[in-house]
């Protein structure tokens, strides 16, 4: 069962890619071999996917792993009041993608959301209401706020276990050598967090690249694709569409690109951890 | 000494970590105040952060209407019974890839590794051609087959982990006294692991609880929908009935976050070991 769900699969979605998928059992799917390949290359759409993608993974995952990291840091120097705190950030961890989305669709709505009123009548920040998500950028920002936001509590979490595994004793010798709190942050702390970063950053990447859910319910890709992602284009292909193929060749460009940038991160980052 | 902070730097630390905590936490909270009002105040006043009257009726209605606890039931049976076998199954082939040599094994442990890189919903076309050649669409039943499938991978893999740590002497005296593998299972393995096994059972469930994308996929028949499907589906329905949405979402959210909150030591430690990504 298991390998007719995984890895099956896997290999199907090839095969379905390189044919043109027929959704009757009885009419043949003929080999077409990188034709879908191709057209997803000659496709606008699928090139603006491409690049909410990649903009979406450039902006979150280090937005999400400094202002993780930050609270982790402050966390780690309190004792008091840390679990409290430490549940307030892990809470949107907790909270399911689709409530998320629903919320941040309310208070982003059109023109009496929370943002709006807060923005421009109680800080008087923006000169009139903005529609935020039926316009591209500002709904691309307000996907990823919500990505950001919803993230931080993880990183957080796996960065203050690191920072919890860091002996005492090696912070203490850098302070008798008169290093400040900075230098053993740069020098000690951020070495010995090489681990733990190299694995949120290989977890927040993959996530990044598989965002679907809050895209496919605050905008569903609109206005006229401008806010779509792969994973929101290679759905609707699939199964608005019924465009199996050309769905499952988007799918493997996808899987290409989060394989490749997981390799070359553990190439680079995999260096001794102290050198 | 080191780490020591001065009063003043104490206080300006806390400050910042509760600002942050309650920016981190203001989304939530405001879903609360809207599903605490009356309709006609969200309306008049959407920024107000404090409900100005407080009424449960939304949730009663919420509860009521719309085929909600058919909903709810379906995801808690959904739930249950995907925890209870993915988390049957994961543990005897983690004991088995834990203590025994076979042919193959490196070859599926290997499988077992790279579907855990491979997150769900890139094989989400292949696995709708699969499920729908083995009858699986449009069933609770289908649904749990396919839940057990996906979360299959890292519950073998986290229990697999935990299983090799376990001394083989406590077995290994079984054996002596004339066990057989299945009692040292039974009577030695499982009872040792509880605490891994309740991480793993935990996970599952808030994973097959909040699950949308497969289920908005395989399920197109109205009374088998779950409360992800359902809560969505009805947001884009009604378009104004926030208080609704929201007191529907609560009611679906407040049994995650109990768990969370009281589960709180176990659920951080499985996630920093395993590094499930919510």
């Amino acid at each position: 069962m298991f390998l007719a769900f995984n890895t099956y699969p896997l290999l199907k979605a090839l095969d379905i890619s390189v044919r043109d998928w027929s959704v009757l059992p009885d009419v043949a799917s003929p080999f077409v071999g990188l034709k879908h390949y191709g057209e997803a290359l000659a496709d606008p759409v699928f090139a603006t996917a491409l690049r909410n993608t990649a903009l979406y993974a450039i902006v979150t995952v280090p937005g999400q792993m400094a202002l993780g990291l930050l609270v982790a840091l402050g966390l780690n120097q309190i004792s008091r009041l840390r679990t409290l705190l430490r549940t307030l950030y892990y809470l949107p961890v907790v909270t399911s993608w689709v409530v998320v989305s629903l919320i941040f669709k309310f208070i982003f709505a059109g023109d009496a959301g929370l943002a709006n009123v807060v923005l421009r009548d109680r800080l008087g920040v923006i000169p009139d209401y903005v529609s935020w998500l039926t316009e591209p950028v500002t709904a691309l920002f307000v996907v990823m706020l919500l990505g950001t936001w919803k993230g931080i509590g993880w990183t957080m979490v796996i960065f203050l276990a690191g920072l919890q595994g860091i002996p005492r004793e090696l912070l203490e010798a850098g302070a008798i050598d008169g290093a400040g709190r900075w230098a053993r942050f740069r020098h000690i702390t951020l070495p010995l967090l090489r681990p733990a970063t190299l694995f949120v950053l290989v977890m927040l990447l993959i996530g990044a690249f598989n965002v679907f859910i809050s895209v496919y319910l605050l905008t569903g890709g609109k206005p006229l694709h401008q806010t779509e992602v792969l994973l929101t284009y290679m759905y609707q292909q699939a199964f608005d569409f019924l465009e199996f193929s050309y769905g499952a060749a988007i799918s493997y460009v996808l899987a290409a690109i989060v394989f490749a940038l997981s390799l070359v991160q553990l190439r680079v980052l995999r260096r001794p951890a102290l050198s | 000494m080191l780490g020591r902070l001065s009063t003043v730097e104490r206080t300006l630390l806390y400050a910042a970590l509760g600002v942050g905590g309650l920016l981190a936490v203001i989304p939530l909270w405001y879903m609360v105040t809207v599903a605490l009002q009356p309709k006609i105040f969200i309306l008049e006043a959407p920024s107000s952060l404090w409900p100005r009257a407080i009424t449960f009726d939304n949730f009663l209605k919420a509860w009521s209407e719309n085929d909600f606890q058919r909903y709810f039931l379906n995801s808690l049976v959904v739930a249950i019974a995907t925890t209870v076998v993915s988390t049957a199954l994961s543990a005897m082939a983690a004991y088995g890839f834990a203590r025994y040599r076979f042919r193959g094994k490196e070859f599926v442990f290997g499988a077992v590794l790279v579907s855990l890189m491979v997150p769900a919903i890139m094989l989400i076309i292949p696995q709708f051609i699969v499920a729908k050649s083995l009858g699986l669409l449009n069933s609770l039943h289908g649904l749990v087959t396919v839940y057990v499938a996906m979360s299959f991978a890292l519950n073998t893999f986290l229990l697999r982990g935990f299983f090799e740590e376990l001394p083989r002497e406590l077995e290994e005296a079984m054996f002596v006294d004339g066990g057989t593998p299945l009692t040292a299972f039974r009577h030695v393995v499982l009872p040792l692991a509880q605490p891994a096994l309740a991480t793993v059972a935990v996970f599952t469930f808030l994973f097959s609880w909040d699950e949308f994308t497969w289920a908005l996929t395989s399920l197109n028949r109205q009374e088998l929908r779950t409360l992800p499907i359902a809560i969505a589906t009805f947001q884009s329905a009604h378009q104004t009935e926030w208080s609704l949405v929201f007191a529907a979402s609560l009611i679906a959210v407040v049994p995650v976050i109990l768990a969370f909150v009281f589960g709180q030591r176990f659920f951080i430690r499985g996630l920093s070991s395993s590094g499930l990504k919510g």
